[in-house]
């Protein structure tokens, strides 16, 4: 489904011309941001979150693996992220390498028992594994800081050796996410579009051809499960330098939901950018909505319930068929054009 | 020696005793035909041939090598591969990448995160090739979910060859198509004789008894009757079963 929403050129390229308007609008979002009554922190979110969105849609999108427990590895990334400033080493690029690594780590444990399963028995263990994680958080209060949290983790510097930024403002921190983002944009498309990325589309689609021609099945989903798991992390360390704070909350069943109603609503399923148009709507109307009334996931669950019911493909799956028969209908125009002309001609 | 030997498979789900002891010699280029009425175990023994069932008791050798009980992709990358009864294509894919997915050389890269597996020219000539063999040439592009039944079943036969197979099992490759699939089948069955080592269950006798080298009838497990299409046509059991009025 993901390849035929893209052309062929695009899926050979590593950097393609959406990914750099994508950038560039996002590059001037805090010029404007608070002039349309919103801040900097929101666009901060947006970024971290778009960016686990996709990681987790590597897993659901693209390999068509239902997990349901994936805020754990985002959790786990952040706690990591904290505790490597604490007690290893506060530099920035050590954190956030500790961050993938150890949530990759997990990933990899609990893909060991979960990859040989499919459907309703791989979410089961998914769930059950998010929850021993989320448990394990809040349980262990003395590494954890249990359920009030791992407070006072700081922004660390941006250390190039010659030169260093400081990311403590928001908006200087918003544009070191920005980088982050582009970056792992432009490998998680490289990666989906990949040999890699093609025969765990393929897995997707028949487990049992992919073994037939020679796929070791299992290898791939735990690879890819872990790989999701470590970028997961990642951002899971760049949220604790965010909210300067790990909480266990971001493990627990309900948050975990939430990545997944996002990747859903966006269309992840169908499209690339899907997790990153659910996350902008997800968090927007959290703001938004959220100002106005308390119960503002009612209507985003009404939402998600209208897409689940009309457009299962998502809004980008809505939007790639609109653009598909506007192209369909200037066509037929040119086409009754043209037939005038031959006939006007004949006449 | 045999390209692909079973030697005394036995296979048994629970308290069920699907195959016993099963023996099966086909030599290199042979193309066996295997017949049974349904429920006889000839899937089952095409799932041990291709690893997705392990046997009880005995042997699968492939060209001399042990392979009993080795997974699909082991065996597959081995050089078995088959084609299923109920389609199993990538529907999703093109027909070209389906076929791209069985090729070799693209299997080698399955690991590969860094390159682009679009606009490699050679793995798309390749898969190019291997259509064009099946009569698919002008249709790489269409999605395998949008292709016309015959053409689908004439594309799980691609993605099969694609592997550069030794051994080709064929699951009920007519199944389901009108006769000018069955001879356009037939067509490309022919084409491959010699070249590749069939083994091909399929409830057609028309198809198999003009194609095959060899054929074997299972009936409750149990090999009951193995011969040429002509030994087969003179076998008491297989004149006074409902097969015989095909034979």
């Amino acid at each position: 489904m993901m390849a035929n929403s893209t052309t062929s050129s695009d899926a050979a390229r590593l950097v393609t011309p959406t990914m750099l308007v994508l950038w560039l609008v996002l590059a001037t979002v805090p010029l404007w941001i608070t002039r349309i009554g919103l801040y900097p922190y929101l666009g901060i979110e947006i970024l971290i979150w778009s960016l686990y969105a996709l990681a987790f849609n590597l897993v659901l999108g693209t390999a068509g693996l239902p997990s349901f427990g994936h805020g754990a590895y985002f959790g786990i990334g952040a706690y990591a992220f904290g505790l490597c400033q604490f007690d290893i080493v506060a530099n920035l690029w050590v954190c956030l390498a500790a961050a993938a690594v150890v949530a990759g780590i997990a990933g990899a444990l609990v893909a060991l028992f979960i990859s040989h399963r499919r459907g309703i028995y791989y979410a089961f263990m998914t769930i059950a594994f998010g929850q021993i994680f989320w448990t394990l958080a809040i349980k262990s209060h003395s590494v954890t800081g249990g359920e009030d949290g791992l407070l006072k983790i700081s922004r660390l510097p941006a250390d190039f050796g010659l030169v260093s930024f400081d990311l403590t403002d928001n908006v200087a921190f918003y544009y070191f996410v920005l980088a982050v983002f582009a970056v792992g944009t432009a490998i998680l498309w490289r990666l989906v579009h990949s040999p890699y990325g093609r025969v765990v589309a393929a897995i997707r689609q028949s487990e049992v051809r992919a073994a037939h021609l020679g796929y070791n099945v299992w290898l791939y989903k735990a690879s890819v499960f872990t790989l999701s798991a470590a970028l997961s992390g990642f951002s899971g360390g760049l949220f604790a330098m965010a909210q300067l704070a790990a909480f266990p909350d971001v493990m627990s069943l309900h948050q975990s939901g939430y990545v997944v109603m996002m990747t859903l609503v966006g269309g992840g399923l169908v499209s690339f950018w899907g997790p990153v148009i659910g996350v902008f709507l997800f968090l927007t109307a959290r703001d938004v909505i959220g100002a106005l009334t308390n119960a503002w996931m009612l209507y985003f669950g009404l939402l998600f319930m209208a897409i689940v019911l009309f457009r299962p493909e998502g809004i980008a799956g809505a939007l790639s068929a609109a653009v598909q028969q506007h192209s369909i209908n200037a066509l037929r125009r040119r086409g009754t054009s043209a037939m005038r002309l031959l006939v006007g001609g004949g006449r | 020696m045999s390209m692909i030997e079973a030697a005394g498979v036995h296979v048994r789900f629970g308290d069920r005793v699907v195959l016993e002891s099963v023996d099966l010699a086909v030599g290199e280029g042979e193309f066996h035909g295997v017949m049974g009425p349904n429920g006889a175990g000839k899937t089952t023994f095409f799932n041990v041939l291709t690893g997705r069932v392990k046997p009880s008791r005995g042997s699968i050798r492939l060209g001399g090598e042990d392979v009993t009980g080795l997974s699909p992709h082991r065996i597959a990358a081995k050089g078995i591969a088959r084609s299923f009864q109920i389609m199993t294509l990538f529907d999703e894919f093109s027909a070209r990448d389906n076929v791209m997915m069985g090729l070799p050389a693209f299997r080698a890269r399955g690991l590969d995160i860094a390159r682009a597996a679009a606009g490699d020219r050679r793995l798309t000539d390749q898969a190019t090739e291997t259509l064009s063999g099946v009569g698919l040439a002008d249709k790489g592009d269409i999605r395998a979910k949008d292709l016309s039944y015959g053409d689908r079943r004439a594309l799980e036969i691609a993605v099969a060859l694609a592997q550069a197979p030794r051994v080709l099992c064929l699951d009920e490759p007519t199944s389901g198509l009108g006769s000018d699939g069955v001879q356009r089948l037939a067509a490309l069955v022919a084409r491959l004789k010699g070249k590749l080592t069939i083994v091909a269950i399929e409830h057609d006798m028309e198809f198999l008894f003009s194609l095959a080298d060899r054929i074997s009838v299972i009936h409750w497990g149990q090999v009951v009757a193995r011969g040429t299409p002509h030994e087969l046509q003179q076998n008491e059991w297989v004149r006074r079963s409902n097969l015989g009025k095909f034979a």
